[in-house]
């Protein structure tokens, strides 16, 4: 039957398949981070709206959408509705290179990471032009911290990428995961180890999370960027931070752990008593086990300060990268990965 | 093109790290800080002048609202004011309460403000640990007087009444099953005392707990070592108390060196830090709670083993007890006189001073020979150390401007009185 569709409808309809479980988990991610927050903290957190508060994050879209829309009176009305719409776009957009599991990717393109990386990259926009137009102090304050952020955390990310890009010898990223096939051992974790780390770190930073929330900053500088937003708007950047959340989980899980495949490949006995288990469910415990990670580093640490981060940057992340890659290279050259 | 050289930002009055009502206007170089100005009295409720049109008691829960998480050591300094100007003493066991509700009070004190510094810096958990722990505090507070915050406990000549043989216990209510209030109330079962000593057991290792979060935290030392280095030479010239003044190395506590109450009875340590820095009073406040819980075991200790009167037995000043003044004539007067009119105090000045959790908290007390104060004026801690904002953080960026700030320990309570 799915022969006689056309080609846009079949691509349709996958969009449809891979967008609405995305926005019902970004929806139960604000929601995780509620209860996580709780948990770690000693409370209960939201169990008022439906069974354990389950309905909690649709009665946080209903008020949202329920507020009206407030222009700063200064602001660039224009540049000032763009910038949510942007940021959000780009957050969902991403999603269409991952690939849950073999051959079901919206996009299966070649040049997958390169995208990723541009849309994620575009993503930052948002937050610049939410500063600019916005015409307030500590608005601008949040921009230009994204802005410094993005430049020097971009590059990191990008090197950590690039120890993937070398062990797979592709940029399409079901490709990079069928190349981790056969068991956790042959994960990209292990030969990447400090890019891993250093990817998470970058992650943390692009997604503008705790320790380094500084574009948000809300004891020095109130919400940032954010602060002249209500209602809608607010929540699309909402919506976009923590779908760029997930969208690192999920890239994550498909560069670092094996996208699709079970840890127990390959291994006896194990092997065939999780075979049952559908692929696409390794790869949705891998990534919600990403996202857990970065939500208890957000409740743990302090913040760095604006000048901390630059020398994080640049003095330990991109360095650590560098010193990797021609490591991995040789060893590569050598025939031992 | 107009000239971009400056950037002047309104921080506060409604900023989540102002601490209340402060009010700076910053000017700025890109993030880094030129200029402090700082706008206080945004809380001023004109507590001194209030206090010239009462009768002296009344006064006493003005103090708890002044600096609003030390309650009970502002009203201690008062009270002691009120007590030197009548030459009165009160009881040796009303001493031992002060004291151990003073301590109780540092460690309130300390705990809102290690949480309230952790949340500036971001880490937000550490403000609910904290908000945890006072929350015992807090009931220890309601057993004594009825009130968690605004006590009204420390009466001229002792202490409003002893302390209670049994503790409030949670009610059984719908949103708790009876199993987890049997589980809160397990340490409710005894006498206050008890209740204290049990908190005071555990709260060590919760101390420990929140070190192991910052202490040693990479990211805490980056953004507290070497910010806001308050040298001795200025923290003597700007008047500075209490833990700001010993981050500088110089030993300083009226606890040791002007002794009231009982202090000098009680073994307990004063840190000192070395370099002034945020980091130094930071280590020195969580040392402060530890040598606390010191002070509040021996003070049980003495407590359990000395029962008496709490209240001076000077009728002029302490009220009598109800059930005599029902058939004994004198009593009924003496009631009669001290809820119209109140006591008399001869004309005289004096000031008191006592070692408040952020500092020197002195209270200077004219009378003329009327039941109201001629003049009251409150000696604040953070007034003085608020002072220095300005010359602390130039050149530093917002971020150290906020770790500053709360690392100072400000509450407009007393600031604006």
């Amino acid at each position: 039957m799915i022969n006689n569709l056309s080609p846009i409808t079949f691509l349709f309809i996958k969009i449809i398949a891979i967008l609405v479980p995305v926005l019902i988990c970004i929806a139960y991610y604000t929601l995780a981070e509620r209860k996580v927050a709780a948990y770690i903290q000693g409370r209960v957190g939201a169990n008022r709206v439906g069974f354990r508060g389950l309905l909690q994050p649709f009665a946080d879209a209903l008020k949202f959408l329920n507020k009206e829309y407030i222009y700063p009176a200064a602001s660039n009305p224009i540049l000032f509705t763009l910038a949510p719409i942007l940021s959000v776009t780009t957050a969902i957009a991403g999603w269409a290179v991952i690939p849950v599991s073999p051959g079901f990717v919206v996009a299966d393109i070649d040049a997958g990471l390169l995208y990723l990386f541009a849309v994620t990259s575009l993503g930052a926009y948002g937050v610049i032009i939410a500063g600019w137009a916005s015409n307030s102090k500590y608005a601008i304050f949040g921009a230009m911290r994204s802005m410094a952020q993005v430049i020097s955390y971009e590059i990191a990310m990008g090197f950590a990428l690039v120890g993937v890009l070398l062990l797979s010898g592709s940029m399409n990223l079901s490709h990079i995961v069928e190349g981790q096939a056969g068991g956790i051992w042959h994960w990209y974790i292990w030969p990447l180890l400090p890019l891993f780390i250093v990817f998470i770190v970058c992650g943390l930073a692009e997604t503008n999370r705790l320790p380094f929330d500084l574009a948000e900053g809300e004891a020095e500088i109130v919400a940032g960027y954010l602060v002249e937003y209500g209602g809608v708007g607010f929540m699309l950047f909402f919506l976009s931070e923590y779908s760029n959340m997930l969208l690192v989980s999920a890239l994550g899980a498909t560069l670092f752990l094996g996208g699709w495949h079970s840890p127990f490949e390959s291994i006896l006995f194990l092997s065939s008593l999780t075979s049952f288990v559908p692929v696409f469910v390794w790869f949705i415990l891998k990534t919600f086990f990403m996202a857990f990670i970065l939500l208890w580093v957000r409740w743990t640490f302090p913040r760095y300060r604006y000048d901390q981060l630059m020398m994080m940057g640049w003095k330990a992340l991109i360095p650590t990268t560098l010193m990797w890659l021609p490591i991995v290279a040789i060893f590569i050259k050598l025939g031992v990965l | 093109m107009s000239d971009l050289s400056h950037y002047t930002v309104n921080f506060g009055p409604q900023h989540p790290s102002a601490h209340g009502v402060l009010r700076l206007i910053l000017e700025l170089k890109g993030e880094v800080i030129t200029d402090v100005d700082t706008h206080i009295g945004l809380l001023h409720r004109a507590t001194e002048k209030l206090a010239e049109s009462k009768p002296f008691n009344h006064s006493i829960g003005y103090m708890d609202r002044l600096d609003y998480v030390s309650m009970m050591c502002n009203e201690h300094a008062y009270v002691m004011a009120i007590e030197q100007l009548l030459g009165v003493n009160p009881p040796k066991r009303a001493q031992y309460i002060r004291v151990m509700f003073d301590e109780i009070t540092r460690i309130l004190n300390h705990l809102m403000w290690l949480g309230a510094h952790a949340m500036d810096l971001g880490a937000v958990s550490v403000f609910l640990y904290c908000f945890q722990a006072r929350e015992d505090l807090m009931d220890c507070y309601e057993a004594v007087s009825g009130a968690r915050m605004h006590a009204t406990y420390y009466r001229p000549g002792g202490v409003y009444r002893d302390l209670p043989n049994s503790m409030p216990n949670y009610e059984p209510n719908r949103w708790r099953t009876e199993k987890e209030i049997e589980i809160l109330n397990e340490n409710r079962q005894g006498s206050l005392l008890d209740f204290v000593e049990n908190f005071i057991k555990a709260f060590p290792g919760k101390i420990d707990e929140y070190e192991n979060l910052l202490t040693d935290n990479r990211i805490w030392k980056q953004r507290t070592v070497d910010i806001g280095i308050v040298s001795p030479s200025l923290a003597r010239k700007l008047g500075f108390s209490g833990p700001m003044l010993r981050g500088s190395g110089i030993n300083w506590d009226l606890r040791k060196d002007q002794p009231y109450a009982v202090y000098n009875e009680l073994d307990f340590d004063v840190p000192l830090g070395s370099k002034g820095d945020c980091y130094d009073r930071y280590l020195i406040r969580i040392e402060e709670m530890r040598q606390s819980t010191r002070i509040i075991e021996q003070c049980i200790a003495w407590l359990r083993a000395n029962p008496g009167p709490v209240m001076t037995n000077n009728k002029k000043v302490a009220p009598p007890k109800r059930i005599k003044m029902k058939d004994d004539m004198e009593a009924l007067i003496h009631h009669f006189k001290l809820f119209t009119e109140g006591y008399i105090i001869p004309p005289g000045e004096t000031y008191a001073a006592v070692e408040h959790p952020k500092g020197e908290f002195g209270i200077y007390l004219v009378s003329d020979g009327s039941n109201k104060p001629y003049r009251l004026k409150i000696r604040p801690a953070g007034f003085t150390h608020l002072q220095a904002l300005g010359e602390l953080s130039k050149g530093l960026m917002i971020a150290d401007l906020v770790t500053i700030l709360s690392s100072i320990d400000v509450v407009f309570g007393d600031i604006d009185r």
